[in-house]
């Protein structure tokens, strides 16, 4: 007995697949641009709500800052993005790629493509800076099939290594380790191992936290850098209003080498979009004007406390 | 009803888990050699001193104890087979064992909790590593494979304290001592000799990564992290070691 498919069966099977398995379906967005995709994902902590159903889209090229009071869920949502916590309900998309059911070793892969500096720097205290930065490189599977180079070039891991931290102006620190460096070095080296993969999607945990004002908006003007070289997109939590302003109206002049404000304000902010969250949930979202006609007090409490 | 059940049959159900997963991943690649002599290093060279310290003074007091309780039956002669049989048998493995946890699950549990509360395990993750891997796995193979060493080794310096008292204090002539050491082993004790390190070497690891993966709370979890990994570990050793001794006396 002939157990094959025709054709037809074949179409008729697909379709019962496909109305049987719903999680199946792609999300309804353009996958080829969208870089991050949350679909009502909720994820607790006991009673603790660390998300509260959370949707948003973020395509290629934009940037999205977050801000939130302390447990606000700023953090969880960087790490359900990273597939570093999986959702309770709810769908995640990385590249068009839904994660939530993902195993460890194939979210490697995707993480490959993602570049994270985390709210304490996240350095390894056993490796000095030149190991730290490397040690995607090293260390990434994906990466290491591509011989070391996701875009092609024939650099060795010494020669990028090298270059992430002269973006950070760090070169000369390769035989430092972590606790010799200050706070803000340390940051730096952070953001140093989050580009040094040449990443599509770039997460900022706190990049300006616990910084004094100066060392904060050199950071900030790393980040400006960056996006004005690779236009990376991009997720940014912080505490301070200036940092999204700044993110919102300024670029890095890369002959001048300085962060001028953006000749084209209006063009540089609609890549920009705000968020505020509060007790797992996003309670606003939109530009940096919308932000500031804003009327919830909790939304302008962030207005209030960036004038101040 | 049973809820006041759920938290701890839950915690033990992820050491379970996780030590299925540090087992399975010595067959799986990345396998990090470099981790797991850098550990051979700190767990079994950095134990040495204070196990020959400790199994050379366990010896000498099993010898002087014992002599005068064999001297009451003018049995002194046999000091070396009592010492030998209990040092093999219990007292090496188990000194050793909790010598080494004393060491090690602390200083395991306190190395992998400050990563935790510094996120370093999560940018472990994030950077294409499996902590598991990287971390759990190099450390319970290395204690795995010094452990039952630094056992013998503590056995043996043990029956040369002993002999030094039967020598030198009960007057027993050497070669008296050393056969009859020798002579009482039986594979039966050798066996469960070096079974309970190799299971108490697997308790010390495991427990030591398991509190250090579960740290929260800053740098005060990691010091309850520490200490809980050591108490953990300890009453294991002792509750292996009696289940361990019971099951060879089948035999």
């Amino acid at each position: 007995m002939d157990f094959h498919f025709h054709r037809h069966d074949r179409t008729h099977f697909l379709i019962f697949l496909t109305m049987a398995l719903p999680v199946m379906v792609p999300p309804p967005t353009e996958s080829a641009t969208s870089i991050v995709y949350f679909d009502d994902v909720s994820l607790h902590f006991g009673d603790t709500p660390g998300l509260d159903h959370v949707s948003f889209e973020m395509k290629a090229g934009e940037t999205r800052v977050l801000f939130g009071a302390a447990g606000a869920g700023k953090t969880t949502l960087l790490k359900v993005a990273l597939g570093l916590l999986k959702p309770d309900s709810g769908h995640v998309y990385l590249f068009g790629q839904e994660i939530s059911n993902l195993k460890e070793q194939d979210l490697f892969d995707l993480r490959a493509r993602i570049g994270i500096l985390f709210q304490e720097g996240g350095l390894f205290d056993s490796l000095d800076i030149e190991e730290n930065v490397a040690y995607p490189l090293l260390n990434q599977r994906v990466l290491q099939t591509a011989g070391a180079t996701s875009d092609g070039s024939t650099k060795t891991v010494e020669e990028r290594v090298l270059e992430a931290l002269n973006f950070v102006e760090l070169g000369q620190t390769l035989e430092k380790f972590p606790s010799e460096l200050s706070g803000g070095m340390r940051r730096r080296v952070g953001i140093a191992r989050a580009v040094v993969t040449l990443p599509a999607l770039l997460l900022y945990d706190s990049p300006t936290a616990g910084l004094d004002p100066i060392t904060a908006n050199t950071i900030i003007a790393l980040l400006l850098k960056e996006r004005e070289i690779r236009n990376t997109a991009t997720v940014m939590v912080t505490h301070r209003y200036l940092d999204g302003h700044l993110m919102a109206n300024f670029r890095y002049n890369s002959s001048s080498g300085k962060v001028e404000r953006a000749p084209n304000v209006a063009e540089e902010s609609a890549t920009v979009k705000f968020f505020v969250m509060n007790e797992g949930r996003l309670v606003f979202d939109g530009s940096e004007a919308e932000l500031q006609a804003a009327q919830d007090p909790y939304v302008r409490k962030f207005l209030r406390h960036g004038s101040s | 009803m049973l809820d006041f059940l759920k938290a701890p049959v839950e915690k033990f159900q992820d050491f379970i888990l996780l030590t299925f997963r540090a087992i399975l991943n010595i067959f799986r690649s990345p396998h990090y050699a470099d981790d797991i002599f850098q550990q051979m290093d700190i767990i079994g060279v950095g134990s040495l001193p204070i196990v020959i310290l400790i199994g050379f003074v366990s010896g000498v007091i099993m010898a002087m104890q014992m002599a005068r309780a064999l001297t009451q039956y003018g049995a002194q002669g046999q000091v070396g087979e009592i010492v030998s049989v209990a040092l093999v048998r219990e007292l090496g493995p188990l000194l050793t064992a909790l010598l080494v946890a004393g060491r090690t699950s602390s200083g395991i549990a306190s190395e992998i909790g400050s990563m935790k509360v510094t996120e370093q395990l999560d940018a472990m993750r994030a950077l294409g590593t499996d902590p598991i891997q990287k971390l759990v796995t190099p450390r319970l193979i290395a204690t795995a494979f010094v452990l039952p060493l630094l056992t013998i080794i503590s056995d043996f310096i043990g029956v040369i304290g002993g002999f030094f008292i039967a020598y030198y204090q009960l007057n027993i002539p050497g070669s008296q001592y050393w056969t009859a050491a020798w002579q009482v082993l039986e594979w039966n004790d050798l066996t469960q000799g070096l079974l309970k390190p190799l299971v108490f070497a697997i308790v010390i690891a495991m427990v030591g990564c398991f509190y250090g993966m579960r740290t929260s709370g800053g740098t005060q979890g990691v010091g309850k992290a520490t200490t809980t990994a050591v108490v953990v570990a300890d009453i294991w050793i002792f509750i292996f070691t009696a289940m361990i001794g019971r099951i060879f006396l089948f035999f």
